[in-house]
């Protein structure tokens, strides 16, 4: 490789070509500040914050995108770096509507840390423009705060060009330029999945979750309510971070300790429902290969991905599995049958499910998603909700001690726990329908070539002597590839494909902690989460294939008699509705 | 003037659209002789453009409000532009203005119900000498007062 020699600040650093100063700097710990930067997604040079200068050059660079070149000299540290860094922090603050002490961002949030490390203790210029800004929340997932909009146009190429969407854009120019949806509609009225991967690549409090929590401590300390909860696969891989572990810790034993001290009646694992999903999916799918039904299927546990079938493929609607998600199937059994073997009217028993994911929020609000009016789910809250609440309540989370989920809603395997990562569907799914197909125990159940973070993979998996084609991709743009090969024909020939809204998997769903753009330089967060999973599934868990999980074995023999019967279909399935993109109406 | 198309009729558009699709930049060429045609760019027409190019409203709706020669409302048949650069300012433009919105009912930037008049602030019109100044489409009329305003609408 072609190395470049270079000094900054008077220390040599050797670098492969195309470096940019920024990484570089980066590689020997000299830390340079960012806000618009997010690597490989908004690398614009739009916000200056990132200005050093060159040896014999005329005027300061961006060095997020300025590429070193052999024999640079770059100071990242003079009078001039510092003063006209402070002015350019300074002038973006004196437009920011700065309350950090209620603001949700606050701790985690990018322009509050710069400021800090800055040392901006006076803002010396006036806002330029009085504007009276509206708060955009009217979409169950994700509110806009204009006020606090940096401009920095992270969100933007995140969604159109990492999710393939754009329902945000920049709109007019100078000091009227803003960031919204088209038309200044509400998100909730244009193309948004409600992905939340907007909200996670902000820098600052301007896209946040709906906050949700007030009507889970309501439920709590209503004494006529049974209130359950379960929690998503995803949720003990990132949990951790907001009590500062390192990224990819797998927490569920304080997750499972931390639930139970917040005072839920019952604490359950939607790895649970995520088994259950594989028995019902699985079956479908196999019923579809034998009786020339619809091909290739789909995965539908992505209600991200399910809004986008929805809104860009309503003529593909019938290749998605009618399987609810796995959040979907806890609530409809806990509902159904938890509710029954306790002698509970359902009205009582209310679920909430702590989601990796803001689009779940979405999801709970299906109607199709409800038996006898009650909704399958009452409220869905994320990670960082659920961290937000252990804080208020007072909870030590590092010193809890190590608990297990409820027994029976609580049991799950390996293979229910890999569903937050890409391809952690597909696997779980071949490791029992191959068993199924042969009817002999499979003697590798690992599927490296459905795992890891390439955008679309495909893999071949024998079963006797099938052999099932099959397709997994993550993160809109990637889907979109797929779908319009569909669309064209060209895939007549897969069986199954796994699909997730959320680049990486719901490990890097929306709902996560926040990682700032900085820490994303040099770690690859849908890699380290996903690893915690397939740690808990391969060294944790003694049981790594949903059909072993006896819990559900159970469920069937006791209530569900068989997968895909009359009352699974009842219970566990569901069906899609078109809906326009744009509703202006 | 031409008459202008009404925004029901989603023809021209379409064939607008298909004699440039496959040109590179060709979003520029479609907005400017959609606004020609149809006079301007509401959701309407920026969503059948947005779905044929197969990119994002926003993007679409991003480049419109980006350029100031294109309008996201509708204009009226004739367009009042009150010269409201300096020398005509100090020579009484406001009052001219004022009258203007007064007579028509709307204010600048707005246009009338009936789609005739679109009131519009403008910056100097290169004729000082006959300050204050007002166009109303090609037709100049200077040294206004605001006594002359309602006689010069009436002749439209
Ligand atoms: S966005 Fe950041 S700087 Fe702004 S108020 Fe919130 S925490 Fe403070
Ligand atoms: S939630 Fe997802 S789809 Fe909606 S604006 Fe944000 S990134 Fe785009
Ligand atoms: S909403 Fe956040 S990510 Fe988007 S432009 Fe504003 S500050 Fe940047
Ligand atoms: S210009 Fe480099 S971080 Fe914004
Ligand atoms: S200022 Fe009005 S024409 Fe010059």
């Amino acid at each position: 490789m072609n190395m470049l020699n270079i000094k900054i600040n008077g220390q040599d650093v050797s670098v492969p070509a195309g470096t940019t100063i920024l990484e570089a700097a980066k590689s020997i710990n000299v830390h340079i500040p960012t806000l618009c930067y997010l690597k490989g997604i908004n690398e614009v040079g739009a916000c200056r914050m990132c200005l050093v200068e060159i040896k014999g050059g005329k005027s300061l660079v961006a060095s997020c995108v300025y590429p070193c070149s052999d024999g640079m000299e770059v100071f990242t540290n003079t009078p001039t770096v510092r003063d006209t860094r402070k002015a350019i922090l300074e002038l973006i603050l004196s437009n920011h509507n700065r309350e950090c002490t209620t603001c949700d961002r606050s701790g985690v949030c990018e322009l509050q840390q710069v400021s800090e490390d800055l040392g901006v203790r006076e803002i010396r210029y006036m806002p330029n423009k009085e504007e009276v800004y509206t708060i955009d929340a009217l979409s169950p997932s994700v509110v806009r705060d204009p006020s606090k909009c940096i401009l920095c146009g992270r969100c933007v190429s995140v969604c159109k060009d990492v999710q393939g969407l754009g329902a945000l854009g920049a709109t007019n120019r100078g000091f009227e330029k803003s960031v919204e949806p088209p038309f200044n509609m509400a998100l909730n009225d244009v193309n948004c999945i409600n992905c939340g991967q907007c909200i996670i690549n902000c820098p600052v409090g301007a896209l946040k979750e709906k906050d949700d929590t007030d009507r889970v401590w309501e439920a709590l300390a209503d004494p006529t309510k049974h209130v359950l909860v379960h929690s998503a696969p995803s949720v003990r891989a990132g949990l951790g971070e907001a009590f500062g572990l390192p990224i990819g810790s797998l927490v569920s034993g304080k997750l499972a300790a931390s639930l139970r001290r917040l005072g839920f009646d019952r604490v359950f694992d939607t790895n649970f429902a995520a088994d259950l999903c594989i028995m019902e999916e699985g079956t479908e799918l196999i019923g579809r290969v034998t009786s020339g039904g619809k091909l290739p299927m789909i995965t539908s546990c992505s209600p991200g991905w399910i809004k986008y079938c929805e809104m860009y493929y309503p003529d593909l609607l019938d290749h998605l599995s009618s399987c609810k998600s796995p959040q979907g199937m806890m609530g409809a059994v806990l509902k159904s049958h938890y509710a029954q073997s306790q002698g509970l009217d359902p009205k009582d028993v209310f679920v909430v499910s702590i989601m990796p994911c803001t689009a779940k929020k979405f999801e709970v609000l299906r109607p199709e998603l409800s038996q006898n009016g009650l909704p399958d789910n009452d409220v869905s809250i994320t990670s960082r909700e659920l961290a937000r609440m252990i804080k208020e309540a007072g909870i030590d989370f590092l010193s809890l001690p190590d608990e297990e989920f409820d027994e029976y809603y609580g049991d799950y395997t390996g293979a229910g726990t890999i569903f937050g990562a890409t391809g952690g569907v597909m696997e779980a799914a071949a490791r029992t329908a191959v068993e199924v197909i042969t009817g002999k125990e499979a003697e590798n159940i690992d599927y490296e070539a459905v795992r890891g973070v390439e955008g679309v993979k495909a893999a071949d998996i024998k079963a006797g002597d099938l052999t099932l084609k099959v397709m997994v991709a993550h993160g809109g743009a990637n889907i979109r590839k797929v779908m319009d090969d569909l669309r064209a024909g060209k895939l007549d020939d897969v069986h199954f494909i796994e699909l997730m809204a959320c680049p990486g998997g719901c490990v890097n769903g929306g709902g996560q902690p926040i990682v700032s753009a900085q820490d994303k330089m040099d770690k690859d967060i849908r890699v380290e989460r996903a690893k915690a999973l397939y740690h808990e599934d391969k060294d944790v868990l003694r049981l790594r294939k949903s059909h072993e999980n006896p819990s559900i074995k159970k469920l069937y023999d006791e209530f569900l008699e068989k997968p895909n019967s009359h009352k699974a279909h009842e219970l566990l399935h569901t069906t899609y509705t078109a809906r326009p993109k744009i509703n202006n109406k | 003037m031409v008459d202008l198309i009404s925004i029901e009729n989603l023809e021209p558009l379409k064939e607008i659209i298909a004699q440039h699709k496959e040109e590179p930049g060709c979003i520029m060429p479609i907005l400017q002789e959609t606004q020609g045609a149809y006079g301007y760019l509401p959701i309407e027409l920026q969503k059948v453009i947005a779905d044929e190019l197969n990119v994002p409203l926003s993007e679409v709706y991003g480049i419109v409000t980006f350029y100031s020669q294109f309008t996201l409302v509708q204009k009226g048949k004739y367009k009042i532009g009150v010269c409201m650069g300096t020398a005509c300012y100090v020579r009484g433009a406001q009052n001219v203005v004022d009258r203007v919105e007064r007579e028509l009912g709307v204010v600048v930037g707005q246009t009338t119900e009936d789609k005739k008049f679109t009131i519009e602030a403008t910056r100097c019109l290169g004729a000082c000498g006959l300050a204050p100044v007002m166009m109303i489409n090609e037709d100049v009329y200077g040294a206004l007062t605001p006594d002359k305003i309602p006689d010069i609408l009436a002749k439209y």
